[in-house]
């Protein structure tokens, strides 16, 4: 079987000054696929993430995408206008910190909304149906679609923050350490809102986080870095269950046993 | 050191080139003029020169009706509608007195109006201009600080932030609360703002047989609705753009058709509606419409 | 029964003429000359000059009394007429290095090629009042003569340090021109003349908060005072039939190097980056502040974070200039009947649908 991948990497490096953030960075993701990066902070997973979404551009390598045409196309080679149109229509982009991700000044259906607005949704209450709808998806009460995201609980505006991302229904989403900073008990809500979210919605996704545990929760592959470079790749309990490289070996030893 | 007077009042000066411009930046001006009639509701960046008229008080205006002008020429000025207010007078005086032109109060007179903050009442005809003096050209000022990229957001006609601001207003009132500088979509491509003038007024921008130039001094924009050009208010399908209404006519013109300013009579509440249009009303009046408050 | 107010022609000229009479003040004191305003309130002329883009001490003297002492509404008066004026061409770049020097000081070096030379300052005053002042017609002050000339061409510390490769390079002249601000609009991403060109015509006291702000950990840059020298600079013009540099006349100038750290990058080892401030007349606390800005907003370029307002260029050019601010500051006192009348209008009809909707959810209830 030989599809053609959604999002297609070779090569990737990225550098800051004299520092590395990430070198010779390659992978094919399918559609439906959950990639993992993991490695601990500073090891270049954001960096490559901004890279393969077309926010930094790299030093070397290319990144190519396949739109829903079909072929594969480099996302450097494309002019910022269609780099922009795909970043709010076919890709999402879960920001660690969701005030990254939202408009806090705008309220919650607003915010779910405004991706609709942007590809030419011109009646209010088809908006609105469809933000309530997403609002439900992810476990909002319907009576808060009008309050501003500054009043939600940290997990409840990163919930938001996936709806305002998934209501173009986009083909891949990046998330960059998305249950970052919540609570153990929220994060694994939001990690089984996002599995099943994942899964009915058939998204591929390239997921950067240091926590093993979002990684077995969610990701089928696997790739480690460490000081910018994947020093081990592959299926993730493969990984995880027989870890081959000193520095997996020491990152699966450090996690607490469940 | 040129001798000259301070006082606004006077002799068309001898100190200076006629209407107050050089020709050479005339001429820079008419060119921006020309791109921008070109690409309807475009922002045109130009060399705005520094006027002695401050920032915020119609530099833009002025200096397009400097590089427009002619000595045949025949200038209305108006500010909130009215020929009498002091920017208008002010305006008016300086042209008076730098170009020598004559001036007029009566729109059909007139082959230049200059305004802020309103469109004449009376429509306008081919062949006639209208200047609009704009304080904040860039409408996606208030999504979006950056010039840089509201820039680009035009370039690439991403405005679906705009729809993001009406939907708020529908959700806390029902309705689209913006009373002015209600932006428009011209021509079907760059959204623009029509200047601070009442909604009431952006109808009579769409498909108006006069040339409309807008101009911003301290933000250094151009920008131009040739004539007979789509000028479309945004909404939303079942929430769509609608004007303000009064209840009341003109106390004294009677006019029910007009914009209208509140005149607050006494200090126990007492206020009555009249024309914000000075010329519109006066000639209803001298034509022998009354309002219940007229002699 | 209510007639519009008519009759504003004449309210306006009334205004002026009151304004003309207050400028005169009380005609039993001698009314200012233009002399005495250049000669003895030379800060304010110097300001004015150097906001106003225009070198011309009697005409900013003229502004000054225009304007009762109004600076900003002086610089104001000096632009305005500044636009009128004839176009002849650009001079040749001013050669601060051969400044006929009246004051030269550095914070870097104890002691250097040149000396430190005090000349006229407030630095070394205590800030007393001194009512002997309060009087006229005193004895004229004479401060002593040097004995000897100070050097031509009096060394620059920039380049001391550039000669041991302390400090980055100044960058090689473009050859090209520098667009002006006064004719074309400013545009994004503005280079470094431009910025230069935006900060020497900004407001001081805009420049000052937020050199300031730098120096208070928004947006650090390490500075050290390298150099500041104020004197006058001979103007040369290349006319076209000409073809060599012919001399028109020498300005006076404040300049101030401003020496910071810098930490390097993978490329470049640590080394001193330069910060650059320059105004008409003696104006060291706008060229100073004008430095610290340039710097701080050289930090996207020398790969520094960018998080403070003063490393924001759009945030300090659109907003450093007064006569823009100023005037739209001020236009809201123009009359804004038509937005307020249209805002009331909506604002009434808003009340009422709430109002409505209360009662109805009221009535509901019960």
């Amino acid at each position: 079987m030989s599809r053609v991948p959604l999002l297609c990497a070779e090569g990737v490096a990225k550098s800051f000054g004299a520092r590395v953030a990430c070198r010779d960075v390659g992978f094919e993701l399918h559609a439906g696929e959950i990639l993992g990066v993991v490695g601990e902070s500073g090891s270049g997973k954001t960096t490559l993430l901004r890279c393969l979404a077309g926010q930094l551009t790299p030093d070397a390598g290319r990144v190519a995408y396949a739109d829903r045409s079909g072929a594969l196309r480099d996302v450097f080679a494309m002019s910022e206008a269609e780099r922009r149109r795909l970043a709010r229509t076919e890709w999402g982009f879960v920001h660690q910190n969701p005030r990254d991700g939202l408009r806090m000044g705008i309220s919650a259906g607003a915010n779910v909304g405004e991706r609709l607005m942007a590809v030419g949704w011109r009646h209010y209450g088809a908006i609105r149906a469809s933000a309530l709808a997403w609002l439900a998806n992810v476990e909002i009460a319907a009576d808060r679609i009008d309050d501003l995201p500054a009043g939600f609980s940290g997990g409840m505006q990163q919930r938001l923050q996936i709806a305002r991302n998934l209501v173009s229904e986009p083909r891949l989403v990046y998330m960059d350490e998305p249950t970052g900073g919540l609570d153990v008990s929220v994060q694994a809500r939001l990690l089984d809102l996002l599995r099943r979210l994942v899964q009915r919605l058939q998204l591929a996704s390239v997921v950067v986080t240091h926590d093993l545990g979002v990684v077995r929760m969610l990701c089928d592959r696997l790739m480690v870095m460490q000081a910018g470079e994947v020093v081990e790749e592959g299926l993730t309990d493969q990984v995880l269950d027989d870890p081959q490289h000193a520095y997996t070996q020491l990152l699966v030893s450090s996690i607490l046993p469940a | 050191m040129k001798p000259s007077s301070p006082a606004m009042a006077g002799e068309p000066s001898a100190n200076y080139n006629f209407a107050f411009l050089d020709e050479q930046t005339k001429r820079m001006i008419r060119r921006g003029l020309l791109k921008a009639v070109a690409i309807p509701g475009h922002q045109i960046p130009f060399g705005s020169r520094e006027m002695p008229l401050p920032y915020g008080w119609g530099t833009g205006g002025i200096q397009i009706t400097a590089s427009i002008v002619g000595p045949d020429d025949v200038l209305k000025v108006i500010d909130q509608g009215a020929d009498d207010t002091t920017n208008a007078i002010n305006i008016r005086r300086f042209f008076a007195r730098t170009a020598g032109i004559a001036t007029t109060e009566r729109t059909d007179r007139a082959s230049i109006v200059q305004t802020r903050h309103r469109v004449p009442e009376k429509p306008l005809r081919a062949g006639q201009i209208l200047v609009f003096q704009v304080p904040t050209p860039e409408p996606l000022r208030w999504l979006e600080r950056r010039e840089a990229e509201t820039r680009k957001m035009h370039a690439l006609a991403e405005y679906g932030a705009m729809h993001v601001n009406l939907y708020e207003d529908i959700a806390r009132f029902g309705r689209i609360a913006k009373s002015y500088d209600y932006p428009v979509l011209v021509n079907g491509r760059y959204i623009m703002s029509p200047s601070p003038i009442p909604k009431f007024d952006n109808p009579k921008l769409h498909m108006s047989p006069a040339l409309q130039l807008y101009g911003a001094g301290r933000e250094k924009r151009l920008y131009a609705v040739p004539p007979y050009t789509e000028v479309k208010s945004l909404d939303f399908e079942d929430h769509p753009f609608r004007i303000e209404r009064w209840t009341e006519a003109c106390a004294l013109c009677g006019a029910g058709d007009s914009f209208l300013d509140e005149v607050v009579m006494d200090d126990a509440g007492g206020r009555m509606l009249v024309c914000s249009d000075s010329e519109y009303c006066a000639e209803r009046r001298a034509a022998g419409h009354r309002g219940k408050a007229a002699p | 029964m209510y007639v519009p107010v008519k009759g504003g022609e004449q309210a306006i000229d009334n205004a002026a003429r009151l304004l003309a009479e207050s400028r005169r003040g009380d005609p039993a004191v001698p009314e200012l000359t233009l002399a005495q305003i250049e000669g003895q309130l030379a800060h304010a002329v110097d300001r004015v000059m150097a906001e106003g883009s225009l070198y011309d001490r009697k005409l900013a003297a003229l502004a000054i009394k225009q304007a009762r002492g109004d600076l900003v509404e002086a610089i104001f008066l000096l632009r305005a007429y500044r636009t009128t004026l004839l176009r002849f061409g650009a001079s040749e770049p001013l050669d601060t290095r051969r400044m006929a020097i009246r004051r030269r000081i550095s914070a870097t070096f104890k002691d250097l090629p040149g000396g430190q030379v005090l000349g006229a300052s407030f630095d070394y005053t205590h800030r007393l009042l001194d009512f002997s002042l309060a009087e006229t017609g005193g004895p004229c002050p004479a401060a002593a003569k040097a004995s000897q000339a100070l050097p031509s061409d009096m060394p620059s510390i920039a380049d001391i340090l550039e000669r041991e490769g302390l400090i980055e390079r100044e960058p090689a002249e473009s050859g090209g021109a520098v667009a002006d601000l006064t004719r074309e609009p400013l545009r994004f991403p503005a280079a470094r003349p431009v910025r230069l060109q935006a900060l020497a015509r900004a407001d001081e006291g805009f420049l000052l908060g937020l050199g300031y702000s730098t120096q208070r950990g928004y947006g650090n840059n390490h500075p050290f005072a390298g150099e500041i020298r104020h004197g006058m600079v001979t103007v040369e013009f290349v006319p076209e039939e000409l073809g060599f540099a012919v001399a028109l006349g020498e300005v006076e100038l404040t300049e101030c190097q401003m020496v910071n750290q810098f930490k390097g990058s993978a490329a470049q080892p640590p080394h001193f980056t330069r910060g650059y401030g320059v105004a008409f007349g003696h104006a060291e606390r706008k060229a100073m502040a004008m430095a610290l800005v340039d710097r701080s907003l050289r930090a996207a370029e020398l790969g520094e974070e960018v998080t403070a307002p003063a490393q924001d260029p759009e945030f300090v050019l659109y907003h450093g200039d007064n006569v823009e601010a100023s005037g739209f500051v001020q236009h809201l006192k123009l009359p804004h009947y038509v937005d307020f009348q249209a805002e009331l209008v909506t604002v009434r009809d808003l009340r009422r649908e709430f109002n409505e909707r209360a009662a109805g959810r009221r009535e509901a209830a019960e």
